[in-house]
């Protein structure tokens, strides 16, 4: 076998770090993998609220409060400003699938949009959320 | 191994679903297919969510009473449970490499995916219903 140190391989993520200099490509990858994990407990968190606004007032009230106060408040914003930019960077994904955007200096202007678009994003809904 | 231990199956057949792809393209596509629903649900699910989030209950289920808002917010959550699923699928593939812990992880993926898609799917017709 060409490959004689098979047991001992580095494996993922090692490249983070020591190996691998960060730029927007590689970082805007690490945050739709971290972003996507997060909005799986952030799809947990919505389903138990709908679960709540489905039982009565009294557990509604309990747990629109817990989603709605300071803490509860702020892990929102977060789960909608993950939401957004994973939401933009996989289409920006979905456009690398098809076959367009790979040129260095097309990936790093998506790459810009995709920032841009995400602040957009978020600041338009929650101004849609409280006014 | 010899052509006697493994009767008369060709060498294609041996190594079918032995690579690290198992199954070929399968997951990659289903994967694209729920992302690709995903963009006009997340748009049309979001902001009445994040307008319904804080609100007072009887308005919240005014809301998804509405069959609209109601079907956006089934097929949201549906598709969302799956699209994490497929993801986090990949994710602990990728880190998680005790056969064992891999295998229940990936289980456990599996099972709580579905439970929870299916409850919210099951709170928002509980509340369209009854509203």
């Amino acid at each position: 076998m060409a490959d004689v140190n098979r047991k001992n391989r580095p494996l993922s993520p090692f490249m983070i770090g020591p190996i691998y200099r960060p730029q927007i490509t590689s970082v805007m990858s690490i945050i739709h993998r971290v972003t996507g994990c997060g909005l799986a407990f952030g799809a947990m968190l919505g389903v138990w609220w709908f679960l709540a606004a489905a039982s009565g007032p009294e557990y509604f009230a309990f747990v629109d409060g817990l989603l709605t106060s300071w803490i509860g408040g702020l892990l929102m914003i977060g789960m909608l400003a993950a939401l957004w930019y994973h939401f933009c960077n996989g289409i920006r994904h979905l456009v690398w699938d098809a076959g367009y955007g790979f040129e260095l200096d097309a990936v790093n202007k998506s790459g810009v949009a995709t920032l841009v678009a995400t602040g957009v994003l978020t600041l338009i809904t929650l101004i849609a959320a409280f006014f | 191994m010899n052509a006697k231990a493994d009767g008369f199956r060709t060498d294609r057949a041996r190594v079918t679903g032995l690579g690290s792809a198992k199954t070929g393209v399968g997951h990659w596509w289903s994967q694209r297919i729920t992302s690709i629903a995903l963009v006009p649900l997340t748009i049309l699910f979001v902001f009445p969510f994040a307008q319904s989030l804080g609100g007072d209950f009887a308005s919240v289920r005014a809301t998804y009473a509405n069959p609209f808002h109601a079907i956006v917010a089934i097929l949201f959550i549906g598709t969302t449970f799956l699209h994490v699923q497929q993801g986090l699928q990949v994710v602990i593939e990728d880190y998680v490499h005790d056969k064992a812990l891999r295998t229940g992880a990936l289980l456990a993926n599996t099972l709580l995916c579905w439970a929870f898609g299916l409850s919210g799917v099951f709170a928002v017709a509980k509340i369209a219903f009854t509203a």
